[in-house]
């Protein structure tokens, strides 16, 4: 059985590939990274990279590469995000909920302004 | 975790750790039989008897050995706890095959959940591994098999929204279909 149903469905795909690849002039992409480890999955990182990936496709963001990883071994902090912006340094936030993914996405990726108080802090997470 | 399509995704990321390049899932709904069964195999370096023994044993895994963590034995005690059971079979240097059976009809199986999202997780989030993936109710089945979506795709991400609005639709209306199908079966006289 064919993974794609018809030619058609082929052929729309090079086409938005195609149109995909004309749109691009060599520019820096945007990384995001979410944790997926058992503790990320358990905290809900399923729902929030859907959240992300959403967002890009309303906001129709180009350039933008989605990562899973592995546990980070942060405790207590999952659903754990780190966002790099082209030429900027990575920056990881803690307790990613999809309710916050929009205004992160937003903040973050669209107006390039950190969420400082979002920002995960190994020096504050360890204390609690 | 209150869904199999969220062990399942936990246990890929298993199989990616294990640096498999292939992984191949398969959910099959076997009404006649009344079995739900979840099959995860991959390429990856495998395990040695005892790692096998060692990532049941929920007491054992520990931080250290990081291979897997609680996910495994939780799932095999809930499998276990709807008639079923979790096999593993692994050898060093070929891969590893989970296989999770559960009473499809058992009152206390977890739903299966969306599965169509977490198959959209794993290919959008770890485009460098060739994901197959097949999902069977009875004798309708939904088969991907992601080379030929990347071939079309010729380098261009998965995450671009366009490409990225095409590939959920074809995976989900894969998915559906199979339920669809499924029901219009068993409404028959």
């Amino acid at each position: 059985m064919p993974t794609i149903k018809s030619l058609e469905d082929l052929k729309r795909l090079r086409e938005e590939a195609q149109r995909v690849r004309k749109l691009k002039v060599n520019e820096g992409k945007t990384e995001i990274v979410v944790s997926m480890g058992t503790v990320g999955i358990a905290a809900g990182a399923r729902e929030t990279l859907k959240a992300i990936l959403n967002f890009i496709e309303a906001h129709n963001l180009q350039n933008t590469i989605i990562k899973q990883t592995g546990n980070l071994g942060i405790e207590g902090q999952d659903p754990l995000v780190q966002i790099t912006l082209p030429g900027a340094e990575k920056v990881l936030y803690g307790k990613v909920h999809p309710s916050f993914v929009d205004k992160l996405m937003q903040e973050h990726v669209c107006e390039g302004k950190v969420i400082a108080d979002k920002v995960f802090n190994p020096e504050i997470s360890a204390d609690t | 975790m209150r869904e199999l399509s969220l062990h399942i995704l936990d246990i890929a990321e298993n199989s990616m750790s294990a640096g498999g390049s292939r992984v191949e899932i398969s959910v099959i709904e076997d009404m006649v039989n009344d079995r739900l069964s979840i099959v995860i195999s991959d390429n990856g370096k495998g395990m040695d008897a005892e790692t096998v023994k060692r990532v049941l044993d929920p007491f054992v895994t520990s931080r250290t050995t990081r291979k897997v963590g609680l996910g495994l034995p939780l799932l095999k005690a809930a499998a276990e706890g709807c008639n079923g059971d979790l096999t593993i079979e692994s050898e060093s240097g070929v891969g590893t095959t989970i296989q999770a059976t559960f009473q499809h009809s058992h009152i206390d199986r977890m739903p299966l959940g969306d599965l169509a999202e977490t198959w959209l997780t794993l290919l959008l989030g770890s485009p460098e591994v060739n994901w197959v993936f097949r999902y069977q109710i009875d004798d309708e089945i939904y088969f991907m098999d992601d080379l030929e979506i990347k071939r079309a795709l010729d380098g261009i991400s998965f995450t671009e929204p366009g490409v990225m609005r095409i590939i959920r639709e074809l995976i989900r209306d894969g998915v559906d279909s199979v339920s669809q199908k499924a029901k219009e079966h068993t409404c028959l006289p």
